[in-house]
């Protein structure tokens, strides 16, 4: 990390200003992992943020509601600002109207008043680091708060464009680096501005040729400083590409470990590996080399203005245009303003990437949400829905020039279970993403009990529906935690009951902790197979007046399959199911089997109706035992 | 960082140099206040000119010398800080590669990751650090007091007491404050795992209008690492003031005494104090930079113990001894005939007590062109009976021979490289669909990468595509649906043209037709190998040369589709399971009603 490289210079060598203290966010920050997706984020430093100003009045828009801390930590950086250039003075003086003259009269008082100033600075540094963390903490935990807010209220398409790792990252390294920057930059610009005017003012008052002698560094340091930064921006960005690379190389390549030990591949990939870990080697020494010199660098521009306030003070004091208390104040002063200029150089890098990261976060929240309809009286209208669903000539295409349904009407009544059957691709699944509202219908209509489904709102809607999917996504947490996911309220009996029926329950008692055992993230503990009854288990819990099993039992045995068909027979009276499936023993009981093919339901009927209709689906069943014939 | 150790070996010179030009670098930043009380002294005080000017001459020599040290030493802790970064992610990659899948269940892949990612820029981060920084605030600190010493004594022990006493402030802080911050990072995993799932499962948590409840729970990990970070950050602002003003005491207490008491007794100058002011404030700016210093030691330490832990683990699973297989070329494959298992019993802890036992007694044998069809309850324990095959597991008892050798004396490439799996999910890497297929075989010509997609029902999709096999794929594949990657995972198996064959449920995505079609462009292909397949539907298994039926982990039947339809009762339950009591009976009483060749 650039900024971490050298920070053997980082402290600022004034005594009054404490602005230096290690800024504790810097340690939250996952710079691995904000690196590890240079190439597609952008790495620090490197982005641009395209419309500044109206971002920053975002961020501005926050920290108002942050408004005491904000103000505290204006005033008391101020404050503090202002004590540290006075200790210098009073130094300077005391030497010249006490020590010098070897009259010491009111000397200690001087001295005490010294203490007071240097006491008062530190406790306005302590106010200040206090309310800073306030407010960069409460701000970007309001920050996130509505980043994850408004992610529950996008829509499904939303999910489906972006991957998971860019999300994850607007919510997790995007708002890191807005914290960071909230709890240094800010303090350091306004106090780094502070201290260079106030010493440059404070100067001035001492001696205005010493001064301006002085201050003649002050452009060299700006141009060594611009110079070294533009190097090092273009080996950093360089370097960042390259970790980059590393980093996702590894990120996948550990992924799909098991892929590269079945096929043997190890050597070649680590053959890869060191290939683009060479590159990165390179271009780090490089980088690093040429940033870790500016630490040097500045530190010699600080000893070279020492060294001149040295000389030419002695030679303004050995002419007496000045005296030995100027020499000693300059002295400290120089230390106070040549700091500021490298810092702020350096800050500026971490402000703009902090600026387009919060770019990044307000992008997400400006986009459209789902519409919820949170009306009150909808929430609480219990909706005894019977069950009838009716597609009306239904017209639907996830890009508007490729339809994928086309004119589809369906029906089912009450209690009825409709099988959904037909190629890869012929539009099953997209029929439940328009039942379930994911996605809105292009023309025609979806009714429930007669009802236009847009009457509904979501909320309102997917309640009454219970939806299985073939990815059976499981959250970290106790198998009771996941099933209870259904319904919250839902006592330790309901859940075991709804294990039951989902045939669970036997593999979930034979577990060592049974229903606590603690699923990881991914649950790898569990089998695909029985992920899967789990999420039937919290579908049936939640008892919903609509049933859908999109593939939800493709990885469990039949066997089982069929226990949990058994089950559900009973618990589906008088409701609607709707079932996809591949396999004919899943959709052979079905009350009603749809045949779906090129977005339109080309068969219809009973199992027995459509093997005699001796069509497509017909052609399906024979299929299966025609392949047998064959191979057998 | 100490466990690192052997990887900062190779780079000691630059270790060693890196400090002391650093060392240079502090002696002569430390002359320049000596020098500037020189002037003052005997420039200014004595009225000597020609000493401003002399001395002025030797300030600047001094401060170039010291840029040149400086840069120097950024030079060497540069290189040493790098490679040594660099060597260790080599390691770390190399050593994973070893790793069984036990190794990789075990740490966890996404900790994996990170360790050899963000915690390896930390330990890297911190040589870098320990080069320049620890090196230079330290002997500043001593520097400046030895300067101090040498002076005057009395101002010099007035220094040296308060930098005692500031330590231990200094101890107690960092102390409670590492406390904290591991609380912190507790709390932020809570954090990030509530992000993670609510994006991963948004499907499920819409389904189930669970947003509200989601919000909640979010908003309650969000306070509580909000709370803990203010707390921490707030005891870290405690440092400053507390250093600052201690140092600035000193200062006070040094102008006081050392400008009356002193000066009046005679045994200080004006320009000495001068430079002992310069030294409190040198002393103060290295001390802030030491206790920043130390929070980014506390933390690397931590990935350098979680690099250390990855680098230390043993792979479960070892290469057959070198002794074995000397005259044997790892790159070609195995001329199988025959897999035998015999009496093999396996369990994924390792342990042969029942309760943890998988697999039990397991004894089959398959010839060249047979194929075994496996069947059976979900976790009966199907899949860990094919990871068995290529070692991705070992047994363990009992023991499984290729052609009679023990698949543990074989050199492991070799047999991993002639067994074609297809997973069960379906892994597939960033490139095009054409480099995908051919990842086991990276020579493959076209022809052949397009012969096995053609086998494994993907050509059409694939030809349909716009870019056809060149088409990128994103991470994790996203861009297309869940049956086209199993058909690819399938075609890559089928590319490297193994003598052993396994799926493992490979088609459970694919829609009956193209199964079909899947399974009659496979027939050829099977002819000539070992053929062991997973699934779930009869009609998959029906075909198969022997069809196994696993229950809780034991065979419960073995043989054709007919004799087990007679005489196992677990494969009668599978059967009625997916046809129907009706068809059992219609079936025994038609006799044979489909024709097995």
């Amino acid at each position: 990390m650039p900024r971490n490289s050298n920070p053997s210079r980082s402290a600022n060598g004034s005594p009054a200003s404490g602005n230096q203290a290690p800024a504790p966010a810097a340690n939250f920050d996952q710079m691995g992992f904000r690196q590890g997706h240079g190439p597609l984020l952008g790495g620090p430093g490197k982005v641009r943020s395209k419309n500044t100003a109206g971002t920053l009045r975002r961020i501005g828009s926050y920290l108002a509601l942050q408004r005491q801390s904000l103000i505290t930590v204006v005033l008391s950086t101020v404050i503090t600002s202002g004590l540290a250039l006075l200790g210098p003075y009073m130094i300077g003086k005391m030497v010249d109207n006490y020590v010098v003259p070897r009259h010491y009269d009111g000397f200690m008082r001087m001295g005490m008043l010294l203490l007071g100033v240097y006491l008062l600075g530190a406790i306005f540094t302590w106010i200040q680091q206090y309310s800073a963390s306030s407010l960069s903490q409460n701000t970007v935990r309001d920050m996130r708060r509505d980043i994850m807010k408004h992610y529950q209220r996008l829509p499904v398409p939303f999910f489906d464009q972006k991957t998971h790792g860019e999300l994850m990252s607007r919510a997790t390294n995007d708002i890191a680096n807005v914290s960071n920057t909230l709890n240094q930059t800010v303090v350091q610009l306004i106090s780094g501005v502070l201290m260079l005017v106030g010493s440059i003012v404070m100067m001035f008052v001492l001696s205005g040729w010493m001064t301006l002698i002085t201050i003649l560094t002050v452009p060299l340091i700006a141009f060594i400083t611009k110079r070294i930064t533009k190097y090092t921006r273009h080996y950093f960005s360089q370097q960042q590409r390259h970790l980059g690379e590393v980093n996702s190389f590894v990120q996948e390549m550990i992924s799909g470990l098991k892929v590269v030990k079945v096929f043997g591949r190890e050597a070649t990939s680590t053959e890869q590996f060191r290939d683009i870990n060479e590159k990165l080697r390179a271009v780090s020494i490089k980088a690093q080399s040429l940033s870790g010199s500016m630490g040097p660098m500045m530190n010699t521009m600080r000893n070279i203005t020492f060294v001149i306030i040295a000389v030419c003070g002695g030679l303004f004091a050995y002419h007496d245009l000045i005296t030995i208390g100027v020499i000693v104040s300059f002295l400290n002063y120089s230390t106070q303003f040549s700091q500021p200029i490298n810092q702020l150089a350096n800050q500026y890098n971490l402000f703009q990437s902090a600026v387009a990261g919060a770019e990044r976060v307000f992008e997400v929240l400006e986009l459209e949400p789902e519409m919820y309809d949170d009306r009150e009286e909808w929430l609480n209208r219990s909706l005894p829905i019977r069950g009838e669903v009716v597609f009306d000539r239904v017209t639907f295409g996830y890009k508007p020039d490729v339809p994928v349904l086309k004119q589809l009407s369906l029906e089912a009544s009450p209690g009825q279970m409709i099988a959904l059957v037909g190629p890869t691709g012929a539009g099953k699944t997209t029929v439940i993403n328009l039942l379930t509202r994911f996605y809105e219908i292009g023309s025609g209509q979806i009714r429930i009990d007669g009802r236009d489904i847009q009457q509904f709102s979501k909320q309102e809607l997917r309640q009454q529906i219970g939806l299985v999917l073939q990815d059976a996504y499981v959250f970290s947490g106790t198998i009771r935690e996941n099933i209870r996911y259904g319904r919250l309220d839902a006592t330790d009996q309901e859940v075991e009951a709804a294990a039951r029926h989902a045939n669970a329950d036997t593999f979930i008692r034979r577990l060592p902790k049974g229903y606590d055992t603690d699923l990881s993230a991914d649950g790898s503990n569990l089998s695909q197979g029985q992920k899967q009854l789990l999420t039937i288990a919290r579908a049936v819990l939640a008892n919903p007046a609509i049933l859908i099993l999109d593939e939800a039992t493709s990885s469990v045995d039949t066997r089982t399959e069929l226990h949990i068909q058994e089950a559900m027979k009973s618990l589906m009276k008088g409701r609607t199911s709707f079932v996809i499936a591949h396999r004919l023993s899943t959709i052979r009981e079905a009350d009603s089997i749809l045949v779906v093919n090129g977005g339109e339901i080309i068969e219809q009927g009973s199992h027995e109706e459509l093997l005699q209709l001796n069509g497509f689906y017909a052609g399906l069943v024979h299929n299966q035992w025609a392949a047998q014939e064959q191979t057998g | 960082m100490w466990e690192l150790r052997a990887y900062i070996k190779p780079y000691w010179k630059f270790v060693l140099l890196g400090p002391l030009f650093m060392l240079g670098e502090v002696f002569f930043d430390l002359l320049q206040p000596r020098l500037a009380a020189h002037i003052v002294n005997f420039g200014v005080v004595e009225r000597d000119f020609s000493v401003i000017e002399k001395t002025g001459i030797l300030m600047a020599v001094v401060a170039l010398l010291s840029l040149i040290t400086g840069v120097g030493c950024n030079l060497f802790a540069s290189r040493a800080s790098q490679n040594f970064g660099a060597d260790i992610r080599e390691a770390l990659f190399k050593k994973v590669q070893t790793f069984s899948f036990d190794n990789v269940d075990q740490l966890k892949s996404g900790s994996l990751i990170t360790r050899m990612t963000s915690d390896v820029v930390q330990v890297q981060n911190l040589l870098q650090i320990a080069l320049q920084g620890l090196v230079r605030a330290p002997s500043l600190l001593i520097g400046s007091v030895v300067m101090a010493l040498l002076m005057n004594m009395r101002l010099g022990l007035i220094l040296l007491g308060t930098l005692v006493a500031l330590s231990l402030v200094l101890v107690v802080l960092i102390r409670f404050s590492s406390k904290l911050f591991a609380a912190v990072q507790t709390r932020l995993d809570a954090v990030n795992t509530r992000i993670q799932e609510n994006v991963a499962g948004i499907r499920v948590i819409k389904a189930f209008v669970r947003s509200g409840y989601e919000t909640k729970r979010f908003e309650a990990v969000n306070r509580d690492y909000t709370d803990i970070s203010i707390q921490a950050a707030r005891f870290i602002a405690l440092n400053a003031p507390i250093v600052t003003f201690i140092m600035n005491g000193c200062l006070v207490a040094i102008l006081l005494y050392g400008g009356q008491d002193l000066v009046t007794q005679g045994s200080v100058q004006v320009g000495e104090l001068v430079a002992f002011i310069n030294y409190v404030i040198q002393v103060l700016s290295s001390l802030l930079m030491v206790s920043g210093l130390l929070m980014n030691v506390s933390q690397a330490n931590v990935s350098a113990k979680r690099i250390h832990e990855v680098l230390e683990t043993k792979s479960k699973i070892e290469d057959a001894p070198s002794s074995k297989v000397e005259h044997e070329k790892a790159t070609a494959m195995l001329p199988v005939q025959q897999v035998k298992l015999s009496g093999v019993a396996f369990s994924y802890n390792g342990s042969a007590a029942a309760g943890d036992l998988v697999l039990q007694d397991i004894n089959l044998e398959a010839r060249r062109g047979e194929t075994i069809a496996i069947i059976g309850a979900t976790g009966s324990g199907k899949s860990s009976l094919v990871q068995l095959i290529p070692r991705l597991y070992d047994v363990t008892s009992g023991s499984i021979q290729i052609d009679g050798r023990d698949i543990r004396d074989l050199p492991l490439t070799k047999l991993r490289r002639s067994i074609g799996m297809m997973l069960q999910e379906s892994f597939l890497f960033t490139g095009t669909i054409g480099d995908n297929i051919a990842f086991g075989k990276p020579d493959a010509s076209q022809a052949d990468i397009e012969a096995a997609a053609r086998i494994a029902q993907a050509h059409d999709f694939i030809e349909k595509l716009p870019d056809g096999y060149e088409t990128q794929l994103g991470q994790k594949g996203v861009n297309i649906s869940g049956g086209q990657k199993q058909r690819l995972s399938i075609a890559r198996a089928l590319l490297i043209k193994p003598p052993i064959l396994i799926m493992d449920d490979s088609a459970s995505a694919l829609d009956l037709g193209t199964e079909r079609k899947l399974r009659e462009a496979l027939t050829a292909i099977m002819k000539d190998t070992v053929t062991f397949i997973i699934a779930q539907r009869i009609t998959s298994v029906a075909g198969a040369h022997r069809i196994v039926v696993l229950d809780a982990g034991r065979i419960a039947g073995s043989g054709t589709h007919e004799e087990l339809l007679a005489a196992c009762e677990v494969y009668q339950d599978i059967y009625r399971s997916q046809f129907g009591k009706e068809e059992v009976m219609a079936h025994a009483q038609k006799q044979q009603p489909i024709s097995f060749s």
